[in-house]
Formats: structure tokens, sequence, C-alpha cells
């Protein structure tokens, strides 16, 4: 999909304004924190299973050209193939390719976040191929031709009253008169509709939460089962991983799964974590032909050893996005691409660039809750700070924005005329605004004030309450 | 330059050195072979037997899981007769054609209709083997195999999980450990796949309130066979 991160800021209007939306997120940003701190709360170790999990991902990524070679190994001694892609378009050229070669004409997929990062659908159907998104927010969202808002509840912005109308739209060979007012209803009419195309499938295509170097293995982690009958049911499947999802063995991969679960959607363990390693063996009785993983680069190296490269720990678990107080207000749409939230603010500039992405960085009020639930401690608010830094210095900020940031390092250097002068600020203010106690309006902050009002200062500045502190205590 | 070597390149130049060497890769190379744990929770690490069944029971049915108790293989057919009509189910079953579950006295129970095999689309239940119940979660470890199809595992709208007692194990690590007894180390040591099945098929993803049977099994009903030497709470 064509970015619109641009826009962030008309997007975000937008979502504010869109009264579905509200609700849908109300529903999201109490659900998703209240259940896992439940789970935590069971859990005494989840604190230092955070320290491990961060640990491993560490000494992954500091070992990863051997971790990938080792992987890439046991992947081909079990029967499988691996492609890899520097880029988007390799990406999409290699499943292409291998849908072609077994002239496939329907292509069913379990949720994947990269294949919505190289807009591999577009792709497959340009050229005559047609994906059907299995996942229940995934299938709701390409009847509605629109881009997932959440990293792992697609459809998390919707009620259930579009979710009636998308398939109302789309399940025409179905009686109008029929009864699809509440979710029991819509899960099993989707139900129905996709169970044929899981039979007819000539290719499954899915994700990977892990990739596992001791044993050339990959990971999918569902609650539908979806990932399964689609990698389970046609003759060939396609995993599409981005680099980062390697770990070195299945203890390290025990100790992350005990974290994504939890942090992703509060359960103790998904419904479903699957291991697939290679195609089928003699003799079984089912399973897919062929085995093929593309392992898509785009962008992940060349976080390696720069500021960003702590981000490449991310389990894709959507903890921050849940916490976060930009993210449960305005909705995943108006971040512009395919990771929104925290992660995305950190993610999608060192994707897309920083001149496309930039709004995304500066939208956070640095609460720091993000950080703070991430299962493997990435430091999320400090790497915003980098790319506002890295903004500043390619000159991507408003004039008028870097004069006043100019301006105010000049006075922050001298720390008895920025006394002084908060001292008086504080002391005029406080007068001012003596009477109503705060401020509709303030010259210079128009856009702060526009949607909430100042409060009035005290009349002294903290320095100067702090310093008076000390002095009676000594 | 191939997209492989270009990939790898790169990582190499972000990391700040050449391909790795000498004491460093014979390192990593040992923490692989080493198959060392990480932390494990106390929660089922520290049960006995019984502690370690009555924790598998407990967290397998707060995620809808339903767990009954039989003490011998004789009695599995009636308690399986009993299970369908008390859910309103056709009396017919497609069973995995595992050595393991050969024991089982069909003839018992006449009027089940039993077929082997994967699972077809037309299959209401499904009855398999596991490799070993995960205490710590409620989870039940499944691999593939001539004689067990995945398909059985979600294809029909009931799944029945046969456990015997001594199957129970404490954590994911300990699963690890049996696949690697059964075959050794490295790929050669893994099935096609390992499914970990914890509670029957759900979704939130409608206004987050959780559906069961999304895409796979409605039901996972798990029959313990138990025979007293470690006997579950009920």
């Amino acid at each position: 999909m064509d970015p619109t991160s641009r826009a962030f800021i008309e997007n975000a209007h937008a979502g504010l304004a869109n009264p579905v939306l509200r609700r849908a997120l109300g529903i999201a940003g109490t659900g998703f924190p209240a259940r896992r701190a439940e789970a935590i709360q069971r859990l005494p170790e989840f604190e230092a299973l955070r320290d491990e999990g961060k640990a491993i991902k560490d000494h992954t990524i500091a070992h990863l050209d051997y971790y990938l070679e080792l992987y890439e190994k046991n992947v081909t001694t079990s029967g499988g193939v691996v492609h890899w892609a520097r880029d988007a378009a390799e990406a999409r050229a290699a499943v292409l390719e291998i849908c072609r070669s077994v002239d496939a004409k329907i292509v069913t997929k379990g949720k994947s976040m990269v294949a919505e990062e190289i807009a591999l659908n577009d792709h497959l159907e340009k050229n005559g191929i047609t994906p059907v998104e299995t996942d229940l927010g995934e299938y709701i969202i390409q009847l509605r031709h629109e881009p997932p808002s959440h990293i792992i509840a697609p459809a998390i912005h919707l009620m259930k009253e579009q979710v009636e109308e998308a398939f109302r739209a789309a399940h025409t060979d179905l009686n109008p008169g029929r009864i699809i007012a509440e979710a029991p209803q819509l899960c099993a009419e989707a139900r129905a509709i996709l169970r044929p195309q899981f039979l007819a499938a000539d290719v499954g295509i899915t994700g990977a939460n892990f990739l596992i170097a001791e044993t050339g293995s990959s990971i999918i982690v569902t609650n539908e089962g979806n990932g399964d009958l689609t990698q389970t049911l046609p003759k060939v499947h396609i995993v599409v991983a981005s680099l980062e999802k390697i770990v070195p063995t299945l203890e390290d991969a025990a100790t992350l799964l005990r974290l994504l679960a939890r942090s992703a959607t509060g359960q103790e363990f998904s419904s479903y974590t699957t291991m697939s390693t290679g195609p089928r063996r003699a003799g079984d009785l089912d399973g897919p032909e062929q085995y093929h993983v593309v392992l898509v680069d785009n962008g992940r190296s060349a976080m390696i050893g720069g500021e960003f490269q702590e981000m490449l720990r991310c389990l894709r678990c959507a903890a921050c996005l849940n916490h976060c107080p930009v993210y449960t207000a305005i909705g995943g749409h108006a971040y512009g691409w395919v990771y929104p939230g925290p992660m995305g603010a950190v993610l999608t500039p060192a994707l897309i660039g920083v001149a496309e992405a930039g709004h995304l960085p500066n939208a956070s009020t640095f609460c720091g809750r993000c950080e703070s639930v991430c299962p493997v401690k990435i430091p999320l608010p400090k790497m915003m700070r980098h790319w506002r830094e890295r903004q500043f210095a390619q000159r991507q900020v408003a004039p008028a924005y870097r004069s006043g940031l100019k301006l105010w390092a000049w006075v922050a250097r001298r720390p008895e005329l920025y006394h002084t002068l908060v001292e008086i600020k504080a002391r005029v203010l406080g007068w001012l605004g003596k009477s109503r106690g705060r401020f509709r309006a303030l010259p210079l902050a128009g856009g702060w004030t526009v949607a909430r009002d100042m409060p009035a200062p005290e009349g002294r500045s903290f320095h100067a309450l702090w310093a008076e502190r000390q002095r009676a205590n000594r | 330059m191939s997209a492989r070597d270009d990939i790898l390149g790169r990582i190499r130049s972000g990391l700040g050195r050449g391909e790795l060497a000498g004491g460093a890769l014979a390192e990593v190379a040992a923490r692989v072979a080493e198959h060392r744990r990480n932390l494990i929770p106390d929660r089922a690490a520290s049960q006995d037997v019984a502690g370690r069944i009555n924790l598998f029971i407990a967290m397998a049915e707060a995620v809808q899981t339903t767990v009954t108790w039989v003490e011998k293989d004789i009695d599995i057919p009636a308690e399986i007769a009993r299970y369908l009509a008390a859910e309103n189910l056709p009396a017919e079953l497609r069973v995995a054609p595992d050595p393991s579950l050969a024991a089982i006295p069909w003839v018992e129970r006449p009027l089940l209709n039993i077929r082997h095999g994967k699972a077809e689309p037309s299959d209401a239940v499904s009855l398999t083997p596991c490799l070993a119940a995960i205490a710590e979660t409620g989870t039940l470890m499944l691999v593939s195999g001539e004689a067990t199809p995945t398909t059985l595992n979600f294809l029909p709208d009931t799944h029945i999980v046969l456990l015997r007692a001594d199957q129970v194990v404490a954590g994911y690590e300990d699963g690890w450990d049996l696949l690697r007894q059964r075959q050794g180390d490295g790929p050669q040591a893994l099935p096609r796949v390992v499914n970990f099945i914890t509670g029957p098929s759900r979704t939130g993803d409608i206004e987050q309130k959780i559906e069961l049977g999304a895409h796979g099994p409605r039901r996972l009903h798990v029959i313990l066979v138990d025979d007293g030497k470690a006997r579950p709470r009920k």
C-alpha cells in the first residue's frame, strides 16, 4: 500500500471525529490492558522472563548472519527452500514465481504483517491469482478494501454493524433475509464461506512469529486455526518472514512464547502454536508437498549497528499499541502505513524514510507506557527522540519551530537567565490567570489551547519552590 | 551479488565484523548444541505427577477444554459414546490410525461408526493421540506422522484427544526433550508439524468478544486415561 503517513495530522483529526472508531477503540483500550495485567499477575516470573527475552533477541541480532545461515542449512536439510529477498519487490516476485510454478488460482493466507508490508495481495491480484485472507479480522478488512488498523486485531476499528454491512455486500448468494446482527452469526457465516476456500486453495501463505535456527522450523501463533488450515491443506506452503524473526533454539522460542500471548491478548497461551519443519514426509497422509520460506530484509539489515537496532527485538505483540494514549485515541489508520502505534512510530521511518513518516515519532506524549509493557523492553520513547533529532538535523522541521527550539536551547544553557525568565513567566501568568484559574487561549500556543485549557501557574516556578524547600530543610 | 550474499554482507558490516570464526564461532555453535534451558516458571516445574495432572486439568478447563477421566482403555468407547450423546453429536468418529489407539475395544460399542485415516471435510468428530500435555498452560502437544495426520486436529468440528497420565509434563521444554529423544538432534528430530493446542478454536475479532469455533474445532475434549497411580482430583 502507498503510505499516507505524511497526512498523519489530517488522518488523526479524522480518527478523532469518527464516532464508530471512538466506540471500537474504547473497547480495545480497556480490554487488552486489563487481560494482560491479569495474566502477568498470575506469573510471578514475568519480569525476569522479559529480561531473558531481551537477552535472547540481543544475542540473536549480534550473531544474525550465523543464525540465518544455520537456519537456511536446516530448512534445506528438512526438504524446504529458502528464498532471500533484499526488498519488497524481490519478495513479491519470489512468492509469485512459486505460485506460478504450480499454476495457482486461489491462495489462502494466514495473517501476516510482513505480507502487508510488501503489499503481497495487490501483486497477486494483478497477476491473476486470488488471495483469500482467512483470519476473521483480515477477511473483514479485505472485503472492505482497507488496511489493518492493528497488528494483531486488524479489524479493531469496526463494530459489528460494519461487519454485517461488509458481509451483506460480499455474500450476495446468501438469503438477504438472514439475521447476522450478532458476533456468533457473523463468525458462523465467515466460517461457512471460508471453509470451501481452504479446501480449494492451491497455495497457502502464512507469516511466522519465530524461525528456529537450530531446526529450520517456522512457528505461527493463532487462535482461530485458520493458519493451520491455510498451511496444511494446499500442496504448497509459503512462509513469508522478515530476518529478525530468527531465534537460536527451541528453548529460546519457549521463553519468547511465554511472553508473547500474555503481552498480546492476555492469554496464557494462544489456542494454536504450530511449528512446521519442511514439507510432507514419506508416508504422511496430509500436509503440503512443498515448503518455501521467503526471507525478507526490506530495510532490517540497515538498522543493525545503528540507533534503531533494538527495534529488531520486536515480537509484534501489540502491547505498546494497546497501552498508548495516542493510538487508542486516533486508531491505526491515522499512522498511514502498515505498523501503527509506538512500534510503528519507530519502525515506519526506518522502513519508508523519516521524510515520509516524520510525523509518527512526534505523535507521542512520552508517557513511557509503551516501553514499560514491551515484553522485550524496547526503549521506544528514546528511539522516537532519535528520530526527532534526525529530523532536526536534516532540517525537516518548520523554520519557526527550528528557531523556537534554538532560542529555547540558548536560554536553557544559561541557568541564571532561564530561572529568571521562568520566574517572571510564572508570576505574570499566575497573576493574569488568577480569577479563572486557567487560560482558554495563549499567544504562541494556539495549537495547544485549541482543544484544551492551560491551567494557570500558582505564581512560583518549580525551581524556586524546590530551592526554598532545600533551604528550609537545612 | 546474490540477494543472500548481499544481505549477509550488510548484516556483517552493520555488526562491524566479518564472518564469525575461531573462538567466537565455537561459542555460538556450543550455545546451540547445548539446548540450555532458560528460566522455567515455578508453576508447573515444582509439581509432582498428581500436581501436574491437576494443574493441566485446571488450565485446560480455564480455556474451555473439557476433560474426563477413565481408568482403562476398555472404558474409552463408553466414554466417547456418552460424550457424543451428551453433545448431541452423531455416533461417528474419524480415528487416527495410530498403534497407541489400536487396543481400544470398539466392539464394546457396535453403534459407534469408526473410520480410520486423515480427516475428510465431512467428518464431524476426530479422535487422536498426543505426544504430551503441558501442565503449565493446559496445552496438548501433538505431532504429525504416518499415523497422525494433522487434518484430524483442525477440520472436524469436535476434536477428542486421548491423553495418558504419564504423558503430562511440566513445561514446553519437556516437550522438546521428548521430540529429541524420539529422533535425535537437528531438523531430523522433528516431525513435519508440532501442534500445541490450548483450548478450542476462537476469535475476538468482532468487538473483542470471544467466539469459539472460528475455523478449527468448536469443541476440544480430553479423555485422560489413568489407572489410578496418579489419580486426578475428580
